[in-house]
């Protein structure tokens, strides 16, 4: 903590955020027991070890007013922004009620009208729509809203990633350019995936002010991304946003990760978010041991009962499907 | 008055940019005094400084830029230097953009130029016809104009059309192909091919600056033989007028298609593959093609001359045809 903002302008995001994290961690585990109980085809992808990034990103954004594109590992981020469970289950499930409708699955939905877009499976390449929604904005004279992307270490080595946030800086958008540097981009660690001695030296590169946090420090986290949004939002141009953590699970949940040390697993079991977070909502006097433990509990039921409504929900129909790419049919 | 095939493509910029708040051109060096690598948009920055905006060479996020554009409202164009370059934002254009509508129920208004084709001194990576390359994605309109009056109005069509269009303009015919006025009193839809020569022999089916090659040789051939050769021009390859492609067969049982793209899986390929499988009881003879050669675009204007198909190398293939 940096002491830049008064802690207490944290108190009503870090109630939200942590509540987004706990919801996040609840939704993960039940869709992984679920994926593990072959209830559910396809790729699952998790967000542990990203909840207080991904969490700080969703509070300090308005759906519909600012532009938001999460990744495969920002349920939080989504939960934060206000996104709910069932859109998030309905997608893993194909549900005819969902938004993709089992087009797409697992996370790739979103809700463009929204400022969300629907991600796809190509890294880096959400970098450039996000800012070609802010640039709308510009066109049309809003101002006051802001942008945030989020990628992840390997995301920082695709072309797309490095056009995008060339472009983006080069427009001086109010974008804030995440980087979650989870240490391993499937399988493969830092050491050979970039050269450079820190992420945000890219940043620096770029022209964008960078800004660093631990993101297994809950209100270190949530400060640093209040920091970064604000100034964006401010018109101050783009940032760049490091947060460091461990991907506390497989790429997918088909991967055991075997592949990450064991001395780094345990030590993320030791210090995450959820242990920060829970002590920091405490020493602040914003929640009880028991006032956390008992919206635990709330937010299993609210995943549990929201699952298996999306699981109760029509599957696709295939003799009912258009299978109609385009919007507009010429007439014969 | 004469005006040509980049003048119309201006003009329809001009008009769109002045109707409508919502479109806006991006691309590398558009804007200023420079006007873009073909002087299409010379002029539209000095009246549109807000909405013609230069990009970084960067054809990736030109295109996710202006996706992210098209779903927050706006109608972006964005002008590639060369077709060929349209390789680095295939991923852009094919899965984010191509998919968008079916994944997600909202479609993407955006229109992407692409100057293509072959010139004398193009070489390999100045002068291809991706045209094949875009249709075989699902959600793309892919139009090729081959006509002064179609340069003018289907680029009006592409950004009134919600969908994401692939605007395919043939630096061939830029400064060749010249007309009267950009305005035609045949108002056809986009999507409809178009008769440009009526015959009865048999039937050329073409489009873009293969056309003007077609209808030499088809001119050719009536002189010399009295062979009369109906040549279609498809003006749009995807979605294809399998309507008008089946009739004209239908009055000629003979078919020869001509494109200057590459021939495997090809534009030619497909209606080919159209024709075969829903018209073959109209024909009397096999369907035949003529593309470019299966080998990279020569720079040498006397070897790129004989790479690509021209009326010298339509003529014996349509006598060819006649003959079966």
């Amino acid at each position: 903590m940096n002491g830049i903002a008064p802690l207490e302008t944290l108190r009503e995001p870090a109630l939200k955020a942590y509540r987004a994290m706990e919801l996040a961690r609840a939704f993960d585990n039940k869709i992984s027991a679920l994926y593990k109980g072959g209830k559910i085809m396809g790729g699952v992808f998790l967000g542990r070890g990203h909840e207080a990034i991904a969490a700080s990103q969703g509070v300090f954004l308005t759906q519909g007013k600012d532009c938001y594109a999460p990744f495969i590992r920002e349920m939080a981020g989504h939960f934060a922004w206000g996104d709910s469970i069932l859109d998030a289950a309905r997608s893993y499930f194909g549900s005819v009620e969902g938004i993709t409708r089992g087009r797409d699955g697992n996370v790739h939905w979103g809700k463009p009208h929204l400022g969300n877009p629907a991600p796809i499976s190509h890294l880096g390449s959400g970098g450039a729509v996000i800012a070609g929604m802010m640039l709308a904005k510009r066109l049309r004279g809003e101002s006051g809203s802001v942008g945030v992307i989020c990628s992840g270490d390997g995301t920082t080595s695709t072309g797309a990633f490095h056009e995008a946030a060339n472009l983006i800086a080069v427009e001086k958008l109010p974008i804030v350019s995440v980087i979650t540097n989870n240490q391993f981009a499937y399988s493969t660690p830092n050491s050979q995936e970039f050269a450079c001695e820190s992420l945000n030296d890219r940043g620096k590169g770029y022209g964008m002010r960078t800004h660093e946090c631990d993101g297994r420090n809950f209100l270190d986290t949530l400060s640093c991304m209040q920091r970064a949004i604000a100034a964006a939002r401010a018109g101050e141009g783009p940032q760049w946003v490091l947060a460091h953590t461990l991907r506390a699970c497989g790429h997918g949940e088909h991967d055991d990760a075997a592949y990450i040390p064991s001395e780094l697993k345990e030590d993320y079991q030791q210090h995450n978010a959820f242990i920060t977070g829970s002590q920091q909502l405490q020493e602040q006097g914003w929640m009880s041991a028991e006032e956390i433990e008992q919206q635990r509990r709330e937010c299993i039921d609210d995943v549990q009962a929201q699952i298996t409504l999306a699981q109760r929900e029509a599957s696709p129909n295939p003799n009912n499907e258009d299978w109609q790419a385009y919007s507009y049919i010429p007439q014969s | 008055m004469s005006v040509t095939y980049i003048d119309a493509i201006h003009q329809a910029m001009s008009e769109l940019l002045e109707q409508d708040p919502s479109v806006f051109l991006y691309g590398q060096d558009i804007a200023g005094n420079f006007g873009g690598a073909f002087k299409a948009t010379k002029g539209l920055h000095t009246r549109f400084p807000e909405r013609v905006i230069n990009s970084p060479i960067s054809e990736d996020a030109m295109i996710g830029l202006g996706m992210g554009a098209a779903l927050a409202g706006m109608k972006p164009i964005v002008e590639m230097q060369f077709a060929d370059f349209s390789s680095i934002a295939l991923n852009q254009f094919a899965n984010n953009c191509a998919s968008h509508y079916y994944r997600t129920g909202q479609s993407v208004n955006i229109t992407l130029r692409l100057p293509c084709g072959g010139t004398a001194g193009g070489g390999p990576f100045h002068s291809q016809s991706l045209e094949a390359l875009f249709a075989h994605f699902p959600g793309l309109h892919v139009f090729c104009p081959a006509s002064v009056a179609d340069a003018y109005q289907m680029l009006k069509d592409a950004v009134s059309i919600p969908d994401p269009v692939v605007f395919m303009e043939h630096k061939y015919l830029y400064r060749w192909l010249k007309a009267e006025s950009w305005q035609s009193s045949e108002a056809l839809p986009p999507h409809k091919a178009r008769i440009a020569r009526s015959g009865r022999h048999a039937t050329i089916i073409t489009y873009s600056a293969m056309l003007p090659e077609c209808l030499r040789a088809a001119d050719e051939l009536a002189a010399s033989s009295g062979y009369e050769i109906e040549v279609l021009d498809l003006r749009c390859i995807k979605p294809l007028d399998s309507d008008s492609i089946l009739a004209s067969v239908a009055r000629t049982g003979r078919v020869l298609v001509v494109s200057e793209d590459f021939p495997y899986g090809g534009v030619a390929a497909e209606v080919i593959a159209l024709i075969a499988s829903e018209g073959l009881h109209l024909l009397d003879a096999p369907p035949m093609r003529l593309n470019s050669k299966d080998c990279p675009i020569p720079q040498h204007p006397k070897l790129w001359a004989a790479h690509r198909p021209s009326a010298e190398s339509i003529l014996p293939s349509l006598r060819y045809l006649l003959s079966l």
